[in-house]
This record gives C-alpha cells, structure tokens and sequence, in this order.
C-alpha cells in the first residue's frame, strides 16, 4: 500500500514544478512553434492558391493568344482571297480592253481599205473614161481617112485595151 | 522561486561510493521480489544507481523537512542513510535508537522511506526525492529541448524542418489537429500549450522511467495525481454554462429521474479525472513489476538456466513498454482533450438540429441522453 499513500512533498513538487515547465514552455517553446508552423501552412496555402491563379491566367492568356492567332489567320485568308479577286478583275480588265483595242484597229484598218478601194475604183474608173475618150477621139480622127484601116485602127486598139 | 530551484538542486551532491554496511558473517538473507520491486517502484531519498560487490552509487538526495515550530530543516540525506555516515560522523550513527531504523539527524529519521520525528511531531516532508530529481532533470530536458526546437523555428523561417525540428513536428501537428482541434473545436487553440506540456510530459517521463536506475515517475500515483487535479482544475475553470446544464438538467431526461441523474454526473466530474490518474499509474507501475518480476525469477529459483527465459520475456515487456509509453501519453492527452472539449461545448443540439433540418436526416434528431 506504500505505492498509493499520498505524498505531500511530491504534489508539490510536482505541481510546481509542472506549472513552472507549462509556463516557461508555453511562452518560450509553444507559441514560437505554433505560430510557426501556421504562418507556413497558411504560406503553402498562399503560394498554392496563387499558382492556381496563376494557372487560370495562363490558360486565358493562352485562349487569348489561340483567338489573336485565329483571328490573323482569317484575315491573311481575305487579304489572299482580295487580293486573287482584284488580280482576277485587273486580268479580265486588261484582256476587254486589249479586245477592245484590236477591234478597233481592226476597224480602222478595214475602214481605210474601203477608203483605199474606193479611190482605186474611183482612179480606174477615170482612166477607163480617159481611155474611152481617147480611143474614141483617135477613131475619130481615122474615120475621116479611110473606113478600112478605121476598122483595123479600132481592132488594134480595142487589142490594146485587152492587153490593158 | 527558480533560483531556489537550482539551490536545491545544487544540494543534491554526487557522494560517489559508500561503504556498504558489512552484514554480520555470511548470512544468506532471504531474498524477497515483493520488497525488491516495491522498493525499485517506489521513491527514496537517495539517488541509487547501482551497486557492486563492496561498494554503492549513491547520490545523496536533500532533505527538506518542515516541522510546526520547529521550522524548515535542510540537510543531505547522506545523514539519514544506514551506512553512510559511519566513518564521517560517528556522532550521528551514536544517536542510531534501533537497528532497524535509520540514523537520526535533527530529531528526524527514515522510517520505510518515509520521514518521521523522533519525538512523534508531525513533519512535513518536501525533500528532494528521487522522483522530484528526475522531475527537474525530465523538466530541464523539455525545457532545452523544445526551446532548442523553437529557435529551429526562428531560424528557418517559413522553410521545411531540420534534424530534429523535423522528428517533433509530425507530433506536435498530430497533437493539434488530431487530439485538439478534433475533440476541444474551434476553442482549441487555448489550450494547445497544456496539452502538448501533457503529452510530452508524459510521455519523456514515462521513457525516462524504463531506462535503468532511473525514477519511476509516472507510475507514482502522486504525480498522475497532481496531473489529473490540473486537467480538472483546466475544465472545471474552462467550463460554460451549457456544460453544467448537462450536469444538473440533462437534456432529455424526465425530471422525475434528475435526483438520481445528478449525483451520477457530479460524481462523474471527478471519476473522469480519477480515471486518468489510476490509468497511467497502473500502466506504467503494471509494466515495472512484471519486468522486475521476470528478473527476479532467476534468483527465486536460484538458477543461471531461468535466465534466457526471463531476459527474453523481460525484453518483450521492455519492448511492449516502450509502446505503452507513447500510447499512455496519447491516451491521457486525448482524454483530457475530450473533457476540455465537453466543458467548453457551445449548444451542442442546436447545432445538431439545425444541421440535420438542412440535411435532411431526420433520424438522427433523437438527442442523445447524456452528453459523454
């Protein structure tokens, strides 16, 4: 029964003593500790917060960047698509124009024919009539010498003329 | 109050071998285990650490003694101890009464191990004793151990743990959110330097206490005695009204049935804490004498042969008593937490109501009849 009699002197001893260590740990060991260990729990949680965020930014900057992306490609695509439309119209101008152009030439050249047949026309047409009135007045002048040779002077003439 | 501390402490002087009193002739004394481990269980007033064939290492331990009128005596304990003395002051051993008791010293004696006048005054005994030395040195310990941790703190702040800083921190964190936040709520923070000064207490003390020569301090039921009065003394001054209104007017009990309640849960107030102290002095006291018990079954037979066998089941209680130590600490950490936790509860079946209307369990609305 020794073990369980109560001792004055060890309650204490023990009470002080303990009170003492609770104390003096509490102050210069506990709160040091737990402070500690809660600021880096709470700058863990910071930190993996903010990389969080830092991911979401990302992935919106990366969106962006996609739609900046998509959006020049459409553009350079319309630029291309103008730019083959105007090449088209330029090619289709130039070749009516160039139509155009041998039309007329064409035309004049034709008209300047006509121009150029006409006064030849109009030239032989005149040499015939001073042929004509040549002839004529050389027959006229034979018929007065002899009606025979008159003949044979227009035979040869009119022979002349074929040859013409 | 330090400085005394450590003039006492400086007191208890390391007196090295004595002479052991040479036993008339070679008498075989009958060797007792029950005197031998109640002995090794039990406090002294001096420090033994071991002995060997002629010799004895003793610390001399100081007495602190106070008589009504006679006032405070102090002195070592080598004054009071059979043998000790002898051939430095024959004056005191002359004053030796009978040879069963001790010298006296001051007009004081050891009687079994406890300090009675010769004059049959009462004495109030404040000695350092064995235990109360290894209560400074476990105290010592913890103070320049966690204060060498929390410097670490201070010194890599915001870093991971080093070295040994890393070895406490996964307990500290367990006594946190495990034992406190888990069983005291959101109040816990109040009381997390008590309960880790429990934990580490405990548990330190109860290693100390299986390391050979060692006191056996946590298996003195004056020590779970002042421990459990101190987790009371936390509950009883932590307590709110909702914690005495479970005591006095349980919710859910017919008033018919409150004379009988109430005596129950006012008992139960101090059973709790009651519980605590016989726990960890049992355990522990438990786990020294079936050690010391083993041992001492090779001199009760007599026979080197025993040996094998007693060193194998002694080592597999020493082993057992190493988990015993933290788990003795834990329990009585968690413990104390529940009761702090159950005296600071704030409306806990409002709370419980309401939380079951929005999830809608009905069937747990049944409020339970006591509070633990």
């Amino acid at each position: 029964m020794e073990i369980v009699t109560p001792k004055l002197g060890l309650i204490f001893w023990q009470l002080v003593i303990f009170l003492l260590v609770l104390f003096l740990l509490a102050k210069f060991a506990w709160k040091p500790i737990l402070v500690a260990l809660r600021d880096r729990e709470d700058s863990i949680d910071n930190a993996l917060r903010m990389a969080e965020q830092a991911k979401l930014e990302m992935q919106n900057l990366k969106a962006g960047n996609e739609k900046l992306l998509a959006d020049a490609r459409h553009e350079r695509d319309q630029m291309l698509k103008e730019g083959q439309n105007i090449a088209n119209q330029l090619v289709e101008k130039a070749k009516t124009d160039a139509t155009e152009e041998a039309n007329r030439i064409a035309q004049q050249a034709r008209e300047s024919i006509q121009q150029e047949k006409n006064q030849a026309l109009a030239e032989v047409r005149n040499t015939a009539a001073q042929l004509s009135v040549d002839i004529a007045e050389r027959l006229l002048r034979r018929e007065l010498a002899d009606p025979a040779a008159q003949q044979k002077l227009v035979d040869e003439y009119l022979k002349d003329v074929k040859l013409n | 109050m330090k400085r005394l501390l450590t003039l006492l402490f400086c007191l208890c002087t390391f007196a090295g071998f004595a002479a052991e009193p040479t036993e008339g002739g070679e008498k075989e004394e009958a060797f007792n285990p029950g005197e031998m481990i109640l002995h090794h269980i039990g406090d002294s007033h001096e420090w033994h650490w071991f002995s060997t064939d002629n010799n004895e290492f003793t610390s001399y331990l100081p007495i602190i003694a106070y008589r009504p009128g006679k006032g405070l005596s102090v002195f070592s304990s080598k004054h009071l101890i059979k043998g000790a003395e002898e051939t430095e002051n024959p004056a005191a051993t002359a004053k030796t009464t009978e040879e069963s008791e001790g010298p006296v010293y001051e007009g004081l004696r050891l009687h079994h191990e406890e300090l009675v006048a010769t004059d049959g005054s009462p004495v109030y005994d404040f000695s350092i004793t064995k235990n109360i030395a290894a209560l400074l040195g476990s105290s010592l310990l913890m103070l320049v151990l966690f204060r060498y941790i929390a410097s670490n703190y201070a010194k890599n702040q915001g870093r991971a743990p080093k070295g040994i800083q890393s070895f406490f921190e996964p307990i500290i964190v367990f006594i946190r959110d495990e034992i406190a936040k888990k069983s005291i709520g959101p109040k816990y923070e109040r009381y997390m330097p008590y309960l880790l000064t429990l934990f580490f207490f405990v548990w330190f003390n109860n290693l100390l206490g299986l390391t050979p020569g060692a006191a056996n301090l946590t298996g003195n039921v004056n020590i779970t005695f002042t421990l459990a009065i101190i987790t009371l003394a936390v509950t009883l001054f932590s307590s709110n009204k909702n914690y005495w209104g479970h005591i006095f007017n349980t919710p859910g009990v017919p008033k018919l049935l409150l004379p009988i309640m109430i005596p129950v849960e006012v008992i139960g107030i101090f059973v709790k804490p009651f519980s605590l102290m016989v726990r960890l002095f049992a355990n522990i006291t438990a786990g020294h004498i079936v050690i010391l018990s083993f041992i001492s079954l090779i001199f009760i037979f007599r026979s080197p042969a025993v040996a094998p066998v007693s060193l194998a089941f002694g080592l597999f209680i020493n082993v057992l008593e190493l988990l015993v130590a933290i788990l003795q600490a834990y329990i009585f950490t968690l413990l104390t937490a529940m009761y702090i936790g159950g005296a600071v509860e704030e409306h806990h079946h409002d709370e419980e109501h309401s939380l079951d209307l929005r999830t809608g369990h009905a069937d747990s609305v049944i409020p339970s009849p006591t509070a633990h």
